[in-house]
């Protein structure tokens, strides 16, 4: 977000400025507003299947798009702290492994 | 003369006074629509901006998404100022009035629950952060391969130090979410946003989100910067409406 704070809400009179410690940033508001909140799919008469679609999709719609992607808009994609597995790391150190070892044999044969 | 929708914002068992002059998304005003003991946040959009077409396009568009999400929680807030509110997800567009009213009525009970769970807390967010590019232990043993193998060394005792580091880390997010949902009436763990939308350079441990008793604001706040005092690097964001703690799911019946 270049400019998150000017999505910051105004400060109201007799709001409770005190209690606000720091403005929501946009990333904020629309991890809420986007993935959070009452979700109403059936209900919905303005081309349901579509909104139904473009609400379940919406992270997807998003994430496809370039320019979200390269402003970080992908929470959704990578959460290495949620599924609590560096699985990746692991993977990577065994091919680095891997090709030391090649490497060092191959210095060997020098 | 353009297709109208009826789009919902919120949802609360009082009417709020106040909102008279409240504008939301695309600079519409909003008003309210009571029904059975509820009432519904609403405004009149023109579905050539809020149909299902023209939106596929431009939820796309990361400005138009920016000030439409900005608008729909500006609303969301005022009437949260004023009364206990079951947020609604963003872009829910009705054809008309009479639906919305259909859906008071039709899911009363669970808007009910719902209000009741939230009457009189707050939601607060806390992300924690941890620097995990700080350097690990000094690489000084002189290898004996060429530039490539020293380099492919160094990097391998860095991934070793850095999954060490990521299983610490996460560990602590652990802790820290006990913590501060022993003060809380609710917790959820959100996904850790992307360094690039969190705007930091550190890995993010843990988002949080924690519905709070108004009475207990201030154990909980304190319990904040107690962890900050103890080396962690914490954001607090709040109070929110209950965006978390809202997790009814209406489905319809036809």
């Amino acid at each position: 977000m270049t400019d998150g704070s000017r999505y910051a809400p105004a400060v109201r009179p007799g709001s409770q400025p005190a209690a606000r410690r720091e403005p929501a940033n946009l990333g904020d508001i629309l991890e809420r507003v986007l993935d959070r909140g009452v979700v109403i799919a059936g209900d919905i008469r303005v081309n349901l299947l579509d909104i139904e679609l473009l609400t379940i999709k919406l992270r997807l719609v998003i994430a496809s798009v370039d320019t979200a992607k390269e402003m970080g808009i992908d929470w959704w994609e990578h959460d290495p702290w949620l599924t609590g597995d560096s699985k990746a790391l692991q993977d990577e150190n065994r091919r680095l492994r891997a090709r030391l070892d090649a490497l060092e044999s191959g210095d060997r044969h020098d | 003369m353009t297709d109208t929708g009826t789009y919902l914002y919120a949802v609360t068992s009082a009417p709020s006074p106040g909102i008279e002059d409240l504008r939301g998304v695309a600079g519409t005003p909003v008003r309210t629509i009571p029904c059975e003991g509820l009432v519904a946040y609403v405004s009149t959009v023109s579905l050539d901006d809020f149909g299902a077409e023209p939106l596929r396009r431009s939820m796309e568009d990361l400005d138009w998404l920016g000030e439409t999400a900005g608008a729909h929680h500006h609303v969301v807030e005022e009437v949260a100022d004023r009364t206990p509110v079951a947020p609604v997800r963003l872009v829910t567009v009705y054809r008309g009035d009479e639906q919305v009213k259909d859906l008071l009525r039709n899911r009363h009970d669970d808007f009910v629950d719902v209000l009741s769970t939230v009457t009189g807390r707050r939601e607060w967010g806390v992300k924690a952060y941890v620097d995990l590019s700080a350097p690990g232990p000094a690489q000084t043993a002189p290898s004996l391969g060429g530039p490539g193998t020293a380099y492919l060394k160094r990097r391998q005792a860095g991934l070793r130090s850095r999954e060490e580091a990521w299983r610490q880390a996460a560990m602590q997010a652990e802790r820290l979410h006990e913590t501060l949902s022993s003060v809380a009436v609710a917790s959820h763990r959100h996904r850790a946003q992307d360094p690039e939308l969190s705007g930091r350079t550190e890995a993010m441990l843990l988002n949080g989100a924690y519905l709070v008793e108004s009475t207990r604001d201030d154990e909980f706040l304190k319990t904040v910067d107690d962890l900050r005092d103890r080396g962690v690097e914490i954001e607090l964001t709040g109070p929110w409406a209950p965006y978390s703690f809202t997790d009814l799911e209406v489905r319809g019946d036809g």
